[in-house]
């Protein structure tokens, strides 16, 4: 497929950790962006999904495997790398602290032309860059400290930021999370708008499944640094799979059936042996795995490929292979 | 003790609260009549600056000193705005507990969990020597929390039991009130879950009120009887949860329901609903409804007059011009 623009292969990163350990964060990943796509990337806090998305970035070379843009190899030189940081734009979660407090509005937008040496007529990139972010009239805002904005507002300033320098690809890092309920619809709206007026792809981490359900195309569900279930996004999150996608949908309010999984998610420093979710797995615990039970305690799932619908489980593709 | 059948545990009566600052006097709450009763449990809702977390806070005072409260907040048929300052040591912890917001920031990080949990076990005199160690077990034991971890210290916790241990502090003198300020906010979904169970269980067995504060209106439903909605300083909708979620009659409770959508609810899929604007200065709130500007419903009355809560059924209200007028509340 030509349209893919940003594609991980294989990607492991890991961290030395105290005691000589190894923390595998990210343990065989294939994930792939196409253009104009909004795909979701949802874990829990230490499932590796940040540390998969500053991968994508270049912020951190893989151990193992890599990461292309446009079929190309991610380069590794300071200079290589920013022209690639151009296409590939990166949002955080808080916006307070991505904006130096004493830098105006028009300084924050400004400062990513003026690295990139972006030509042009510099007030105009960002007032229209503003603008785009829904920061209107742009002249209004361009002389505020981000004190005097609000948290919404100073999200669509790093957005602005980011889109002046007409990315192909936003990478986004819990985007709303820090934000009031009623702004965040606004922000997602945004995003939204932004992939169809520009075809601009993102890249959304989050723990949010609403988040996933109101503005992903695909879903890529991980857990403990290996991506478990990928698909469309209606698809995984109305007929999840996994049995740990299930537990996860389980527990939203309003839910009808609630499995809630005993314990913390197990340490990125001790991966369990076999499929890593197996400790915590309900479906075996029940007693429904049993016909593959030996399988999901000695044999890790093969990771899903780039582009899969699928799911990295035993029990579920034996009864797939059965059915078939 | 006062066993009276006919006061609530907590009431509000309109209460206000103006926080002095160098800028002038900010109305963070402005007139609230809510109550809870023995074994209720009520959310309240709301974004920030709402004043949601400066009205939990207010029933142990734990307001900056220069902070104004008008009207009554009654603990127990108690007046607490009027209590002495050890009076009001005897109540925090014993007769209404906090579980705040951020639980790496509530707890000491240089002093072990299991001495933090005894701290208001001895202070009230609740157990001595080796009781205090046998209360503080049987607390973790309560919260889920394996007993060995007692002497840890938080950073060595996760974020999901650093909460446990919160509502182990606040359970520690059997209070008949918990206060719980967005418990789960930092929380992932599955122990967020593990910690809304917790608080559900414990309200069941214990028969202990509970005020949860939120700005996640779908949290508050699953744990709470009935809800209240804050917007600037006011309660704006208020009710049975169920109701108050799926039939919010107030554009504010609305849009909160609506910005965490049901996942399989067509109308939300690649449809996020937000709204416009943000949550306003409470130094400078506009005149009429303060919610007006940002109200897709707002008439020209809305930007004069400031409509107070009418009844929808007898159990709940809304403070809406769209709901027709029976009859106003009496507020």
């Amino acid at each position: 497929m030509n349209d893919v623009l940003l594609k991980a292969d294989n990607v492991h990163v890991g961290f030395a950790a105290p005691g000589g350990r190894r923390i595998r964060a990210v343990a065989g990943v294939n994930l792939e962006l196409r253009a104009g796509e909004i795909v979701a990337l949802v874990g829990e806090s230490g499932c590796g999904k940040s540390t998969l998305a500053r991968a994508l970035l270049g912020l951190y070379r893989p151990d193992q495997g890599s990461v292309s843009f446009e079929g190309t190899t991610l380069p590794t030189g300071v200079r290589g790398l920013r022209g690639y940081r151009r296409q590939v734009q990166l949002v955080l979660q808080d916006p307070t602290g991505a904006l130096n407090p004493r830098h105006s509005v028009y300084e924050a937008v400004a400062e990513g032309l003026r690295i990139h040496h972006i030509p042009g007529n510099e007030p105009e990139l960002v007032a229209e860059a503003l603008s785009r972010a829904g920061l209107r009239p742009a002249e209004r805002f361009m002389p505020l400290l981000p004190g005097e904005l609000s948290g919404g507002q100073r999200q669509r300033v790093v957005i602005a930021g980011a889109l002046a320098l007409q990315p192909r690809v936003l990478v986004a890092d819990e985007p709303v999370a820090s934000l009031d309920a009623s702004v965040r619809g606004e922000i997602l709206a945004l995003l939204l708008r932004l992939r169809d007026d520009l075809g601009l792809a993102s890249l959304v981490v989050t723990h949010d499944l609403g988040l996933a359900w109101n503005i992903a195309d695909r879903i890529a569900v991980m857990y403990l640094g290996r991506i478990v279930e990928s698909g469309p996004a209606p698809e995984v999150l109305t007929a999840p799979r996994h049995p740990y996608t299930k537990a996860l949908l389980s527990v939203l309010p309003e839910s009808p059936e609630r499995i809630v999984l005993s314990g913390e998610p197990p340490d990125p420093a001790r991966i369990p042996a076999g499929c890593r979710f197996h400790p915590r797995c309900p479906a075996l615990a029940s007693g429904a795995a049993d016909a593959v039970a030996q399988r999901c305690r000695t044999v890790d799932p093969t990771p899903l490929a780039a582009d899969a619908t699928g799911v990295a489980c035993h029990l579920v593709n034996a009864v797939a292979e059965v059915a078939g | 003790m006062t066993e009276d059948t006919v006061a609530p545990l907590l009431e509000f009566r309109d209460t206000t609260i103006t926080y002095r600052g160098a800028h002038g006097a900010v109305p963070a709450v402005r007139g609230v009549n809510l109550s809870i009763g023995v074994g209720e449990t009520l959310g309240l809702a709301g974004e920030s600056g709402s004043g949601k977390s400066t009205l939990a806070m207010s029933v142990l005072r734990l307001l900056p000193s220069e902070t104004e409260i008008g009207g009554q907040i009654l603990l127990d048929g108690e007046d607490v705005t009027a209590m002495k300052w050890g009076r009001l040591r005897a109540v925090r912890w014993a007769d209404a507990a906090v579980v705040f917001q951020g639980a790496m920031h509530g707890l000491n990080p240089v002093r072990r969990i299991s001495d933090q949990i005894a701290e208001p076990i001895v202070l009230h005199g609740i157990a001595t020597g080796t009781g205090v160690d046998k209360r503080v077990r049987e607390l973790l034991d309560q919260v889920g929390l394996p007993t060995r971890r007692a002497n840890a210290y938080p950073h060595e916790l996760s974020g999901g039991q650093r909460q446990r241990v919160m509502i182990a502090m606040a359970l520690a003198c059997d209070p008949r009130l918990v206060i719980a300020d967005e418990p789960t906010t930092a929380l992932d979904v599955m122990i967020q879950a593990q910690v809304l169970d917790l608080l559900s269980a414990l309200v069941a067995e214990r028969g202990v009120g509970l005020l949860m504060i939120s700005h996640d209106l779908s949290v508050l439903a699953d744990t709470c009887e009935r809800l209240a909605v804050m917007y600037a300083g006011r309660i704006v909708e208020h009710g049975p949860s169920a109701e108050v979620v799926r039939g919010g009659r107030h554009p504010y409770t609305r849009a909160l329901s609506g910005a965490f959508p049901t996942i399989g609810d067509p109308a939300s899929r690649l449809a996020p609903s937000g709204l416009p604007g943000d949550p306003p200065d409470p130094s400078r709130l506009p005149a009429g409804c303060p919610f007006h500007p940002r109200c897709a419903d707002a008439v020209d009355e809305c930007s004069t007059v400031d409509i107070g809560l009418r009844a929808v059924s007898p159990d709940h209200d809304a403070a809406c011009v769209h709901v027709p007028v029976a009859e106003e509340v009496h507020s």
